[in-house]
């Protein structure tokens, strides 16, 4: 798509610098225009972006940049900060009240995510705080919007307080907390109907059941590819309601998300969640840094190691490192790299992730299907032990005989191999490099 | 004015209460879009670089889209010097014609591809997550029944918690069956099921649901495929529409859903939910510039009969009515 990170933007006017070594006022107003349109490109609202880019322009006017000799990414970098600044800087944790239960109000617009939401908060709660959730279903008027809440709940296994769909939402909400209080749960979440925030009379009924329950948590659930109104919906909510936090959901898309900046901008709140899949567990804490990457089409680095460091196993990392610099690789050790990867979680994400992973050549386009990741690891698994240990062996008849087993055609073994072959020279080559460095055994991606 | 006054002539043919419906639905973007216009107008005295800056930010800012702004602007700026314009006043019409001709540039059908009497019509319904798929569904389906068809819904969303129940209220309300299978199961075999059932009922409109997917997830859009596959099979010349839904406060990844459902499923039109809102519904704008779907639908209110066909005469109506009374 028409979608070009910044630092593709800002080539192009390092491309006509060339050779002149230094920058002057007029390529930083060129940048600037760059920096501009890639923010508007990534729907950060014009009025924020307007700001921002007289902040950064003051700081790349100064010495940063126009000494600099490398001042396409000083501008980058002093963007990256400025972005991160402006989205609070640090990861905000939930609120919790000095007197359980702790009251969750979820507000937004229709369709944001308000009950999918509710559901993997709960369950966030429970497994990364050890609370003892209750959701409480108050959207009465979306058909089958508690019996969604209720069949998340059974999917959980988390209790769910409703009342139907005829109870006025404000006696729901003020009933829960009660139940709540009966049955020591120590959060509740209430649910409640999407809404425009030009609807004043829905508006006014979550001031009641704001009135009612006193939450300790008002949160606004974002869309994170909402367009330039995202600040009009923040503004009225917050000012209706007085949010004290927002989650931004579908952020596993491939949307840049730039209305994260713009309701973080006009809200003053924290961005404090962020929905990045359809499982009920995709709920991550939001991380300011990260998301600023994301929105300059960077990759999100940080994120990456810490799934790898979650899910790699440091002694086999070790192993492996070992067999790469002797060459002994054996279609086991591949075998084992793949299901590390794999549970760093779907792969198209972790491919997002890494940075320049946007600029490789025909990686742009690149669609990563789990799938495929499913057929290598049959036709490994069709291979006998020493086939594996030594794919010398592997003539024509094995061939034909993996294929048949792993239910692939003859191409594909042959493709597997040969990818096979070819990392282990690329491996050899690299080894030479990666000598000094000791971490970072789960780094290397089989598949690419 | 001559655009406008045509525009209007065009509309006066047409029932009052299909422009109430534009206009009411639109008062919110009218607002924001045209007084933001009008506010440039007045503050600045001069066509110069600064004003056509300006003009990009009012633009954008009604997620038109940097793309199709820029184009837009340039268009401009040329016009402007050719004919000599200095004062922003005198651009103001231009400007709105060049919006107005990027939605009415081409005499498309936006009408739905309906079979003619005796014969089965099957609608696929795709999008992404919260655009408002099953509802669209469900006012659709009252429309229909309205004017006399038969409809049936098939429950192709088997994946979010609800989405069954939520159709099969909706069929309860405008009394048409929903063919579903249990939550979980696979989507295209409740198509199977559905055209099945259609066909020996002797419906003569489905309208198909599916889960809302986003576009970069390869596995579920390759489900999609394979839904439609379902449907073509059964009837070769099923689906008749597929409609991508689209909800009118996404900014520019709308072109990229409609860019990556297009490809997967070949999208025949798209339908432009949650316009009533403050959304400005730019997004249509930049849809037209750079892909050739026609919008067909609208959804102006959260009313039944608040989905209305889209008519960019309206659209452009519902936009620009104060420029145009003001015109007279």
């Amino acid at each position: 798509m028409a979608f070009e990170s910044l630092a593709e933007r800002l080539q192009g006017t390092m491309d006509r610098m060339k050779g002149r070594g230094k920058v002057n006022e007029d390529d930083v107003k060129d940048m600037m225009r760059e920096v501009r349109l890639a923010l508007l490109e990534a729907d950060v609202n014009f009025k924020v972006v307007k700001q921002f880019v007289k902040d950064v322009r003051e700081r790349a006017v100064g010495q940063e940049v126009m000494e600099s000799l490398t001042p396409g990414q000083q501008v980058i970098k002093v963007v990256n900060e400025e972005l991160t600044k402006l989205m609070g800087g640090e990861q905000v944790k939930i609120n919790t009240a000095s007197r359980p239960p702790t009251v969750v109000m979820m507000v937004g617009l229709q369709g944001a995510g308000k009950t999918t939401t509710t559901g993997k908060l709960a369950l966030h709660l429970r497994k990364k705080h050890n609370r003892k959730p209750l959701m409480a279903a108050a959207d009465i008027y979306r058909p089958a919007a508690i019996d969604q809440l209720e069949t998340l709940g059974k999917q959980l296994d988390m209790p769910v307080f409703s009342m139907g769909n005829q109870v006025n939402p404000v006696e729901i909400a003020t009933k829960a907390v009660e139940q709540a209080k009966e049955d020591n749960h120590d959060y509740v979440i209430v649910d409640t109907a999407g809404r425009l925030h030009v609807d004043d009379n829905l508006m006014d009924e979550l001031d009641q059941i704001k009135a009612a329950v006193n939450p300790d948590e008002v949160l606004l659930v974002v869309d994170a590819m909402t367009g330039q109104d995202a600040v009009n919906v923040a503004e009225t909510f917050h000012e209706r309601l007085g949010i004290t936090g927002i989650v931004m959901t579908k952020l596993d898309g491939d949307t840049r998300g730039g209305a994260a900046i713009s309701v973080k901008a006009v809200t003053g709140q924290p961005i404090k969640f962020a929905g990045m899949g359809e499982k009920t567990d995709a709920l991550e804490p939001f991380h300011p840094e990260r998301m600023a990457s994301r929105i300059l089409g960077m990759g999100d680095m940080l994120t990456l190691i810490e799934k790898a460091q979650s899910s790699v196993d440091e002694e086999k990392a070790k192993e492996l490192e070992r067999k790469m610099r002797t060459n002994e690789l054996t279609f086991d050790d591949f075998l084992e790299q793949l299901s590390q990867v794999k549970s760093m979680g779907p792969l198209d994400e972790v491919l997002k992730m890494m940075p320049g992973a946007n600029k490789m050549k025909g990686m742009k386009n690149l669609q990563v299907d789990d799938k495929q990741i499913a057929h290598i690891e049959a036709i490994v698994r069709s291979m006998t032990k020493a086939e594996r240990d030594d794919p010398s062996l592997l003539n024509a008849s094995r061939k034909r005989r993996i294929a048949k087993g792993s239910g692939r055609n003859i191409q594909e073994v042959n493709r597997l191999i040969k990818q096979f072959e070819d990392m282990k020279k690329m491996m050899k080559q690299m080894s030479g490099m990666q000598k000094g460095k000791k971490k970072g055994g789960g780094m290397k991606l089989p598949f690419m | 004015m001559s655009f406008f006054k045509k525009l209007k002539d065009k509309l006066s043919t047409q029932t009052d209460s299909v422009t109430e419906k534009f206009r009411g639905g639109l008062t919110k973007t009218r607002e924001s879009f045209v007084g933001a216009m009008n506010e440039l107008m007045m503050e600045y005295r001069t066509v110069d670089e600064e004003f056509f800056e300006e003009l990009e930010d009012v633009l954008i800012a009604a997620d038109v889209g940097v793309n199709t702004v820029m184009e837009l602007t340039d268009e401009l700026r040329e016009e402007a010097l050719r004919q000599n314009i200095k004062k922003p006043k005198d651009l103001q019409p231009l400007i709105s014609e060049k919006l107005a001709q990027l939605l009415i540039k081409s005499e498309e059908e936006t009408s739905l591809n309906m079979q003619p009497d005796g014969e089965l019509t099957v609608f696929l319904f795709v999008g992404v997550n919260g655009v408002g798929k099953t509802t669209t569904i469900g006012k659709m389906a009252h429309q229909l029944k309205a004017e006399g068809k038969k409809v049936m819904l098939a429950a192709g969303d088997t994946f979010r918690a609800g989405a069954i129940e939520q159709l099969e209220e909706w069929g309860k309300r405008s009394g048409v069956d929903v063919i579903k299978q249990q939550a979980g199961s696979d989507p295209a075999a409740v198509m199977y099921d559905a055209v099945q059932s259609a066909k020996s009922k002797g419906a003569d409109v489905l309208l198909c649901d599916t889960a809302g997917r986003l576009q970069n997830k390869v596995n579920l859009m390759n489900e999609l495929e394979k839904v439609k596959r379902v449907l073509t099979r059964e009837i070769p010349s099923a689906p008749h529409e597929v409609l991508l839904v689209l909800d009118a406060t996404t900014g520019q990844n709308a072109l990229s859903q409609a860019k990556t459902f297009g490809e997967a499923t070949d999208v025949t039109g798209i339908i432009l939910t949650k316009l009533d809102g403050t959304a400005k519904g730019g997004i249509v704008m930049a849809i037209r510039n750079d892909l050739d779907i026609p919008v067909k639908y609208v959804g102006l209110g959260e009313g039944l009969d608040d989905l209305q066909k889209f008519d960019p005469d309206q659209y452009v109506h519902g936009l620009f009515a104060d420029v145009i009374e003001e015109a007279e």
